[in-house]
């Protein structure tokens, strides 16, 4: 057969393009259930580390079930929704209407105390900037946070995936004189016009500190009927 | 197996031919994945394995490729080689394929490979194009590995997340150079290489 002919070229690309096929199809098949593994572990320890428990991939499943006593899903009005809290995906969440919003809630227990564990997701400078804010069973102090990204200039944006940013939030309060008023993030010697609780933003990663602000706001906002909720029992 | 021809197909592109150093490709993935040693030295790994056994397979279906759709059954024998590695970094390694994250798939457009698959692999038999894949793989990985090494060093202190900068240093004074993190000092640290390398390799040198 000619090696170079239309026919023999068609037939040649057919084949390889079934045979790639059918490998690839097979190895994502056999790795998935590790990587779906994976992607749960790592959400577990990002959650931890909102609560200053540090975990490696061996004890998180055990630290997790330990300290996260239940999970639950509510709306924009604090109502419970049926549905698995873990599974939501927050990404999409962010993309929908206040009203609209399924929003996980994982109550934890930490030395005979109640947290509460908030999910954000935001964008920062080249993409995606996502977070987990813990808040104490008040409703309104900052128990601990986390913060990760996808691709954020290290050394610069990059940092607030760093401990010592996450750590400014331990305690300041989402709520002034009972309005929501979330945290905000401010270059050194700023001060907020609203009077919130603020935390010192990233030297030259001012876009990516921005992006942290808008996205507690426009995330915990949501929360906010249900953070009054618990302020209210609480009384 | 390892004959003197076989033996400069591996080892030339250690130093003499290194594909970093002196053919200058595969410098956009060397910049941006060598701040720190371990994501540099499994990138290395992982160009390595695509090389080499792109090379391999390529190298068994030379003669029966038709010379018009010659590149695309490359890049699809290369992208399917760069999708299994990336899915098995994701199952067996997740901190590493996360700080790898886009690097990996864009080891298809690493010009390392699709030069080694024209210049090599198409005219040569399976086994000598599985050395020169090794080769040109541990070529650019450890070009990697030294720049990565300098940058950890100086820019965090730290190789392989430990700290090897000792505290009192620091207590006099020392601060770790932040800007080594940044991509323009793997650049910078690239380009240094190629001067030490070519003053001590005087036939590279090109006059004009």
């Amino acid at each position: 057969m000619n090696k170079q002919g239309n026919l023999y070229t068609i037939i040649y690309t057919a084949v390889i393009v079934c045979v790639v096929g059918a490998a690839l199809a097979w190895v994502s098949l056999t790795l998935k259930p590790k990587q779906n593994d994976n992607i749960r572990i790592d959400k577990m320890q990002q959650m931890l580390s909102s609560l200053h428990v540090v975990s490696d991939k061996t004890n998180a499943i055990e630290l997790y079930d330990k300290y996260i006593v239940d999970e639950y899903i509510i709306d924009s009005s604090a109502k419970k929704v049926d549905g698995n809290a873990f599974d939501v995906n927050v990404a999409n969440e962010v993309k929908k209407d206040a009203s609209e919003r399924l929003l996980p809630v994982f109550v934890c227990n930490i030395d005979n105390s109640t947290k509460y564990i908030l999910p954000v997701y935001g964008t920062g400078l080249w993409g995606p900037i996502w977070g987990y804010v813990s808040v104490n069973d008040d409703g309104c102090t900052v128990y601990g946070a986390y913060f990760s990204h996808q691709g954020e200039t290290p050394g610069l944006g990059a940092e607030i995936a760093t401990e010592n940013f996450a750590r400014q939030f331990d305690g300041k309060q989402l709520f002034k004189d009972g309005s929501f008023k979330s945290v905000a993030v401010l270059k050194k010697g700023q001060k907020p016009v609203g009077g919130e609780d603020y935390v010192d933003a990233i030297s030259g990663g001012t876009i990516t500190s921005k992006g942290v602000q808008s996205m507690l706001f426009s995330c915990l906002s949501c929360y906010s009927a249900f953070l009054s909720d618990l302020q209210n029992n609480k009384k | 197996m390892l004959n003197k021809k076989n033996r400069a197909v591996l080892f030339n592109p250690l130093s003499k031919d290194n594909p970093v150093l002196v053919q200058i490709l595969g410098i956009c993935s060397s910049l941006a994945v060598t701040a720190k040693l371990e994501p540099a030295i499994v990138m290395g790994i992982s160009v390595t394995a695509v090389t080499a056994f792109s090379n391999v397979i390529i190298s068994f279906m030379r003669n029966t490729i038709p010379n018009s759709i010659r590149i695309i059954v490359q890049l699809v024998v290369v992208a399917a080689l760069v999708i299994i590695v990336d899915q098995v970094l994701k199952a067996y390694n997740y901190e590493v394929s996360k700080q790898l994250s886009v690097f990996v798939g864009l080891i298809i457009t690493n010009c390392i490979l699709m030069g080694r698959l024209e210049a090599f692999a198409l005219a040569n038999k399976p086994w000598p194009s599985f050395l020169d894949g090794i080769g040109n793989g541990l070529g650019y990985g450890i070009i990697l590995v030294i720049v990565a090494t300098i940058r950890e060093l100086l820019g965090s202190g730290t190789l392989l997340g430990y700290h090897v900068v000792p505290q009192w240093l620091y207590e006099l004074g020392y601060e770790n150079n932040g800007l080594m993190i940044l991509p323009p000092m793997a650049l910078i640290t690239v380009a240094c290489i190629i001067w030490a390398h070519r003053s001590k390799n005087k036939d590279l040198q090109e006059t004009n």
